[in-house]
């Protein structure tokens, strides 16, 4: 299946024309003045439609397809959520209406902040953040202006472990720390000597992911968190894999002194083909007056924004306006229909179906990373065998996944173990689907043994074989040229 | 239990095949005394017919009142098939196309949308957009610093019409780089930046200059003498605009005699609704030399192995997943449902479309501003041609006029009494395609008679 760009349907004096407002004249001065109109597409309302409608079957996604990427938590993004959001009285509401045109919406907001505090056992919560890397920006930010209003202006150094997402290293140096890399243990855990060894006055503090990218959960955590805060430093959690211990373990009980939550991962709003996020940051006393503002405020029976005025100590704002409320009001009704008791249920199932699935794939022979360790919400399989003893790496087997009609895990991620595939099924997968990926991994094993080509060239049945990333880098075609322009 | 598909058969069956006792048995890996009791802060659940009617009543609670709001997010019309195709679970639901092959639809819009915004812009490349316009100028003036190789101050120079809470985002999520942002001040008559204020930063090292058109107030800058000053004077130009501005205006790639070198801007006027505050997204073009400076997703077309043109993720060296603390940013999802919006809105718009938009945008406000200053008591702050925005003097404090249009159902406008005091009792107004002469002569009538009242 192939569809045409979208410029190839142009036709010189095509137009949506029941699209548009009735002709004026605009007055602009004349050296200001646009001299040509903007090459955009010239195309009727129905072949656009046709257009991004085929576009959109190109696509693989949780509501077609089991996709079961590794930390990222693709699970069943309830219709209601959007449509309940979508609502005219939310959609048509400027961001800057006043307080008194906001009421509504504000309840909402202010409901969402104490639920997540409630899960996550913090003491306040802004949402200003807009995704996961701006809520790790807020959380390290908020260190930093601890440790500064305590004329601490030593403490610079940002521990991170070796396991951890690519964001945490790149957050710390955006908020102008240095990076202190960690190993972590053969069995997972963090190294505490290593620990330690990187902990000392200029330690600002530390960003942990927990379970870990390794997908397990890291058993000494008040031990690293005693040893952190002995040394002056403040924890960071990073919610990435908060989905397996939602009604477990709260980080605040843990702990942690900030913590960031995807709301996009564990409170099920749309991922959007890459966004739109939201990063909604939780934290403890002492870093309550450093939250971002704005942040939603009860007084009485009255709803209105907290700003500058009110934490004249925040680390300022991340958004123009208040981060995508949307989002938020999608989060908002997620937990209201999971309520009290589908939260602990959340974790239950996401960790039973990951564990099944683990088991279910050792069974059939292939490796996992950590044996013998329970898999939290994920788990990781490593295929290094299959790779030295057969030419067939993580990457084929990810390709030929997709042949099979369910979207890859994550492959090469995280760093630390080779060839590796980082599942996640979330809660909302039935059995059967997870029985029919362990059949497909089986299929696949099977046609490597005996075919290696075949898996080495997937995928087959897809829009596109395996593209020339090489040639993508080093010729670059970034926008769209017509050809009797670009002879 | 919603949301979970396993029957009490499949919870035996599976437990049996993984060897454990209890769902419980799998948490057994966490300490005993952190275990979560009962969340008792967390209310009972809602089914779907519950939660429905209380989001109805809250969404109805504040009415749906007339808005003359913008200050940089506007009320536009929509086309109802925007959003029927976003909605689409296939573009909903998918993530970032880490698997390019299985997300062909999500890259090829995304490759569409940034031949778009070069278009729009006048520019040669745009990355896959940014959170919002806010901190897509905190990431331009970032890149501005990296791609400015010479200049090792840091230093950028905004004139006080740029968006103030732009300013103060940038100023946030840089802070932690050591860049500085010198605020130059605007001419209180004119309300517009004069490029001759620039003189007094003649000679010294300034990595980059932002110019704001249409600025704040809705006037329209000299950007060609200030992106031709900032060039002479060995500083990169960094620019702000409203995309739907762009359909009226000459584009960014050609202000001055060599064009600016990064434009950005928040996508919001393009097919995405006010949503009372987002999602929206940022965008970000740039010129060819520095596209490896450019923070965010980037999508390339290449070919596959049967030589079939396709599209992939690239330039990823520079991010987060290869680079981690060496990266040019940490950002990692960009905005790619509103994009999706973007991308369709403008194909069904097209160039001529979004003139109109512009164009009517501009006339509503005009009408607005004749029917607002012909009130005893309301002046416009500037004389001049403006966009879609004007700034109004009213002869007594803002806040309890607004507070007592909002009671008639009407978003009179946006305060500038906390960001600009110097302007006094300052209203900045905006009307757009969508408000029609009698919604105007309502909002018209409504203030007259407040401050006659008075």
């Amino acid at each position: 299946m192939h569809e045409p760009l979208i410029f190839t349907h142009s036709r010189a004096g095509r137009r949506a024309a029941g699209q548009y407002p009735r002709e004026v004249e605009a007055k602009v001065p004349e050296h200001l003045r646009r001299k040509r109109p903007a090459a955009l597409p010239e195309v009727s309302e129905l072949q656009a439609v046709r257009h991004f409608t085929r576009l959109s079957q190109l696509n693989f996604s949780i509501d077609t397809h089991f996709y079961p990427l590794g930390s990222c938590t693709m699970k069943y993004n309830p219709r209601a959520c959007n449509e309940l959001a979508m609502l005219p009285g939310f959609l048509a509401r400027h961001p800057l209406a006043p307080e008194n045109l906001s009421q509504g919406f504000l309840a909402c907001l202010y409901e969402l902040q104490e639920m997540l505090k409630e899960v996550t056992g913090m003491k306040g919560v802004s949402l200003t953040p807009m995704a996961g890397a701006q809520g790790e920006f807020a959380g390290v930010a908020m260190i930093r202006a601890y440790h500064r209003a305590r004329g601490d202006h030593e403490r610079t150094e940002i521990i991170v472990p070796d396991a951890a997402h690519g964001t945490n290293p790149a957050t710390a140096t955006m908020c102008g720390c240095t990076v202190i890399e960690i190993p972590s243990l053969p069995n997972g855990d963090i190294d505490l000597d290593a620990l330690k060894q990187a902990l000392g006055p200029k330690t600002a503090g530390i960003m942990l992911t927990n379970p870990s990218t390794l997908g397990v959960f890291e058993r000494n955590i008040r031990e690293v968190a005693r040893l952190v805060h002995e040394a002056g430093g403040l924890l960071y959690y990073d919610g990435a894999n908060l989905n397996a211990i939602l009604g477990k373990v709260r980080p605040g009980d843990m702990g942690f002194d900030v913590i960031h939550m995807n709301l996009h991962k564990t409170f099920s709003t749309p991922h959007g083909g890459g966004g739109p996020g939201s990063g909604a940051v939780g934290v403890g006393e002492r870093l309550l007056p450093f939250l971002p503002v704005p942040i939603a405020a009860k007084e009485g029976e009255r709803y209105r924004w907290l700003d500058e005025r009110d934490l004249p100590q925040t680390i300022g704002r991340l958004s123009a306006f208040m981060g995508n409320a949307g989002v938020l009001l999608r989060a908002y009704v997620y937990m209201r229909m999971l309520g009290r008791e589908g939260m602990h249920r959340v974790a239950d199932f996401a960790a039973l179906n990951a564990n099944y699935l683990l088991a279910r794939l050792r069974a059939e022979g292939f490796d996992a990373a950590y044996p013998e360790r329970r898999a939290s919400h994920e788990f990781i399989i490593t295929l290094k065998r299959q790779a030295k003893e057969l030419g067939v790496n993580a990457m084929d087997f990810a390709k030929r996944l997709l042949d099979y009609g369910f979207h890859a895990p994550t492959t090469y991620f995280p760093l630390l173990v080779p060839e590796c595939l980082l599942i996640e099924p979330t809660e909302t997968e039935a059995k059967e689907d997870l029985d029919a990926f362990v059949a497909a991994m089986v299929a696949i094993q099977r046609e490597a043994e005996q075919d290696a080509a075949k898996v080495k060239g997937a995928p087959y049945t897809l829009p596109v074989r395996r593209l020339d990333d090489v040639r993508a880098a080093k010729q670059l075609d970034l926008a769209y040229v017509e050809p009797e322009q670009g002879a | 239990m919603p949301f979970i598909p396993h029957t009490e058969a499949d919870v035996r069956e599976m437990l049996a095949t993984i060897g454990a006792p209890s769902i419980e048995a799998l948490f057994e890996e966490i300490p005993a005394e952190l275990r979560t009791r009962e969340l008792t802060g967390i209310p009972p659940a809602l089914n779907e017919m519950e939660i429905a009617r209380l989001m109805h009543e809250r969404a109805q609670q504040d009415g749906t009142p007339l808005n003359f709001i913008g200050a940089g997010a506007y009320d536009h019309h929509i086309p109802s098939a925007v959003w029927a195709i976003v909605t689409r679970g296939e573009f909903y639901s998918a993530y970032t196309p880490y698997q390019a092959e299985a997300s062909q639809g999500t890259l090829q819009l995304l490759y569409e949308y940034q031949t778009m915004m070069t278009r729009l812009t006048g520019m040669q490349v745009s990355n896959a957009s940014l959170y919002d316009g806010a901190s897509a100028l905190a990431e331009a003036a970032l890149m501005a610093v990296r791609a400015h190789r010479r200049s090792k101050s840091a230093r950028i120079l905004v004139p006080a019409t740029v968006n103030p809470t732009y300013r103060q985002v940038a100023h946030t999520i840089t802070e932690g780089q050591r860049l500085s942002f010198d605020v130059v001040p605007y001419e209180p008559a004119l309300g517009t930046f004069d490029p001759k204020r620039l003189a007094q930063y003649e000679g010294q090292d300034i990595t980059a200059v932002v110019i704001q058109q249409p600025n704040f107030f809705g006037l329209f800058e000299d950007v060609d003498a200030i992106t031709d000053w900032a060039h002479a004077n060995g500083a990169l130009v960094i620019a702000v605009v409203n995309p739907l501005s762009l359909a009226l205006l000459k584009p960014p790639g050609e202000w001055g005699t060599k064009g600016v070198d990064i434009v950005v801007g928040d996508g919001q006027p393009l097919g995405v609704p006010l949503s009372s505050g987002g999602p929206y997204f940022g965008f970000m073009t740039t010129r060819m030399e520095h596209v490896r400076q450019m923070p965010g997703r980037i999508i390339g077309r290449t070919v596959d192995l049967d030589g079939k043109p396709g599209y992939t993720l690239t330039l990823q060296a520079r991010e987060q997943h290869i680079r981690r603390s060496k990266a040019t940013s940490n950002i990692c999802t960009n905005q790619g449902l509103l994009v999706t919006a973007a991308t369709i809105y403008m194909s069904i718009m097209g160039a001529e479309g979004l003139e109109r938009v512009a164009a009517t945008s501009q006339q509503q406000t005009t009408a607005l501003v004749e029917a607002l200053t012909r009130i005893p008591g309301v002046t416009l702050a500037f004389d001049g041609l403006r966009f879609h925005e004007a700034v109004l003097r009213l002869d007594r404090p803002v806040a309890p006029l607004l507070a007592a249009l909002a009671e008639r159902g009407i978003v009179g406008g946006y305060d500038l009494s906390r960001h600009y005091p110097e302007l006094g009792h300052a209203l900045l107004v905006c009307a757009t395609e969508k408000r029609t002469d009698e919604d105007i002569a309502r909002y018209a009538g409504a203030l007259a008679e407040l401050l006659k009242s008075a």
